[in-house]
């Protein structure tokens, strides 16, 4: 049997396609020409060339990264406890979780300087430490929402409270329970959520330029207020930089135990029994 | 010498009573089922034994010893659960290792111990596999070598044939007999399955709305069930109102019958009766001494098994007879006698 082209389909599916990439090739045509009659790297160059880029691009990643680890600190923990021992309030707690979803950073960081500034009892945004703490915390709660999500998906997988029995009628400790069954079943959920929240604490530009903060959001921002081509080529390197995220996401969250992380031959068929 | 002894043990979840006055011994090696209708309590009794809950009264001893305050991973226990779970994580040797290494084994006896282990559940080739690779019939009997290769005191299962299917449901049944014997290992069974509990047990609790309603031998729960409930929840009855005429006769389905098994009962009274429908045949066998006129209302041909159902004054009777290959099938319509021994009447008690 036969099928006609689905011509009307597909005709959308490509205007749909081309209103994203049509200003991606754009920019990236553009981010090639600032040699005058030629096509090359230069901006690109001109940017790594720069002091300031690879200084707020290592401020950046440094306060991503203690944002991942806070972050997974703070929800795994939570999201076990839940599950195991108070289920009933899991939907408090998910609804709890995207409330930085519904409340705009920038309320967020005007609280913080509120709160926290100098009349503050607590005036963490006197210092420098202080305020690059108050910025990690800032993006903990921006990327709760995916921490938590990612975390509890990867939690509800597997029978996180048959399993933690199990364990205990082995012998095993809680802490135990944890770190030699839980996490590495949880951990493709937290490196996915480890992810999201790199990829979200980077660019950040919001409560990053209301603190004051030397990062690449507000970098990215000024530049592309005084320059022509490097930010073309910043915005080009960074949506490269979140789809290597993804991919690398993808390739954590379907890995089975026991396989290399990237297989290139095709896996083994192997027959589940389901039951 | 009694091994694992519940004393008076009561659970309650709030207002909710689920577990009542629960007395049990388990001898040592001693294989005891709990069976009884989901909601019954018999998972709660386990789970106390294993240490995930606490009673809210009364006390468990294991080999002399007071743990009812003791947390599951201090209890020597082996558990099988529903679910399996296996960690997936972790390839079929690991998860039979990981009680060991919790426990400090060195390395070389490990290996030894867990290659024994795979060696018990004919599963020695599959010692690479991680769990998602595994039927669920494979799985369940890795679980069940991970819960014993730490050499527990205890065998805990629950219900850990139910997700599979009838075949290996069976043979796994078998396997778990084999091994426990084998292991001369103290086991509490926890099933909703009579068969299963009635074929693999030493002796049976019947549970009922968080008691014990009887304890005893698969072959005393089946044929002398003590309340209404066991006789009722155990195998299939045809029940007769009946009234007691003399102390040595009980009058029913319009026959006197004599019964000198049951002398106690006061003239007069209404009773219930019953009989198994395999204790019934539609001719005559040795040893048949009583009879009651029937009409055939239909019959179903089960294989090894013909089962009729037969109008016996106005009340309809189970009949279960073994197929030969020169039976004829009952024909509806047809008038019968439905014959049995005065030694099948069983007398229910008057107790729910």
């Amino acid at each position: 049997m036969s099928r006609r082209f689905p011509l009307l389909s597909t005709l959308i599916a490509l205007a749909g396609a081309a209103f994203f990439i049509v200003p991606l090739i754009a920019t990236f045509n553009f981010s090639l020409r600032m040699k005058r009659g030629e096509l090359s790297f230069e901006a690109y160059r001109s940017v790594f060339d720069s002091d300031v880029f690879l200084g707020v691009l290592g401020f950046s990643a440094t306060a991503s990264l203690m944002a991942i680890l806070m972050g997974v600190l703070i929800v795994v923990p939570t999201a076990y406890w839940v599950r195991l021992r108070v289920p009933r309030a899991r939907p408090v707690i998910e609804f709890l979780s995207l409330m930085p979803l519904i409340i705009p950073p920038v309320v967020l960081v005007f609280g913080y300087v509120r709160l926290y500034g100098s009349s503050s009892i607590l005036p963490l945004t006197m210092t420098e430490a202080g305020t690059n703490v108050l910025l990690v915390i800032g993006y903990v709660v921006l990327s709760v929402p995916y921490m938590y999500r990612a975390v509890d998906n990867g939690m509800a997988a597997i029978d996180i409270a048959t399993l933690t029995e199990a364990a205990e009628s082995l012998g095993a400790s809680r802490l135990r329970t944890i770190v030699f069954v839980i996490f590495p079943n949880i951990r493709s959920a937290i490196v996915s959520g480890a992810f999201l929240t790199f990829s979200i604490s980077l660019g950040e530009f919001v409560i990053t330029s209301l603190l004051n903060r030397p990062a690449f959001g507000p970098y990215l921002v000024q530049m592309g207020q005084d320059f022509a081509y490097q930010p073309a080529a910043l915005a080009i390197m960074a949506f490269a930089f979140t789809w290597i995220c993804m991919v690398l996401m993808e390739a954590f969250a379907t890995r089975k135990p026991g396989q290399r992380l990237l297989q290139w031959r095709a896996p083994r068929s192997v027959t589940k029994a389901k039951s | 010498m009694s091994f694992l002894t519940l004393k008076n043990i009561t659970k309650s979840f709030g207002p909710n009573t689920v577990v009542r006055d629960f007395d049990l011994n388990v001898a040592s090696g001693e294989f005891v089922s709990f069976l009884g209708p989901s909601g019954c309590g018999k998972t709660t009794v386990l789970r106390m034994i294993a240490g995930f809950e606490t009673p809210s009264s009364g006390s468990i001893h294991v080999g002399g010893m007071d743990v009812t305050a003791l947390p599951a991973s201090r209890r020597k226990i082996g558990m099988v659960f529903q679910a399996y779970a296996l960690f997936p994580n972790m390839s079929v040797r690991d998860n039979v290792a990981f009680g060991l290494k919790i426990a400090g084994m060195p390395r070389a006896e490990i290996d030894t111990r867990v290659a024994e282990m795979l060696d018990l559940i004919s599963l020695g080739s599959l010692a690479d596999r991680y769990p998602y690779q595994m039927s669920g019939g494979q799985q369940q009997r890795v679980a069940l070598a991970r819960a014993l290769a730490p050499r527990p005191n205890l065998l805990l299962l629950d219900e850990p044939l139910s997700a599979l299917d009838a075949q290996i449901r069976t043979s796994l049944r078998d396997d778990i007999r084999r091994i426990q014997q084998e292991l001369g290992i103290t086991t509490v069974f926890v099933t909703h399955d009579q068969e299963e509990a009635l074929s693999i047990s030493d002796r049976v609790v019947v549970m009922h709305k968080g008691r014990a309603d009887q304890i005893g031998t698969p072959a005393q729960i089946y044929n002398r069930p003590t309340t209404r409930f066991v006789a009722d929840f155990v195998g299939k009855l045809n029940t007769f109102e009946a009234r007691v005429e003399s102390p040595q006769s009980i009058f029913f389905a319009g026959q006197n019958i004599h019964d000198p098994r049951h002398t106690d009962l006061t003239p007069g009274a209404p009773i219930t009766v019953a009989l198994r429908p395999e204790a019934l045949s539609l001719r005559p066998r040795p040893g048949d001494d009583l009879s009651l006129p029937g009409r055939v209302l239909h019959s179903t041909f089960l294989g090894s098994v013909i089962r009729a159902q037969i109008d016996v004054a106005g009340q309809q009777v189970s009949v279960d007879m073994f197929n030969r290959a020169d039976a004829t099938l009952p024909v509806a319509g047809d008038m019968a006698e439905v014959w049995f021994t005065r030694g099948d009447v069983l007398v229910l008690p008057s107790v729910m």
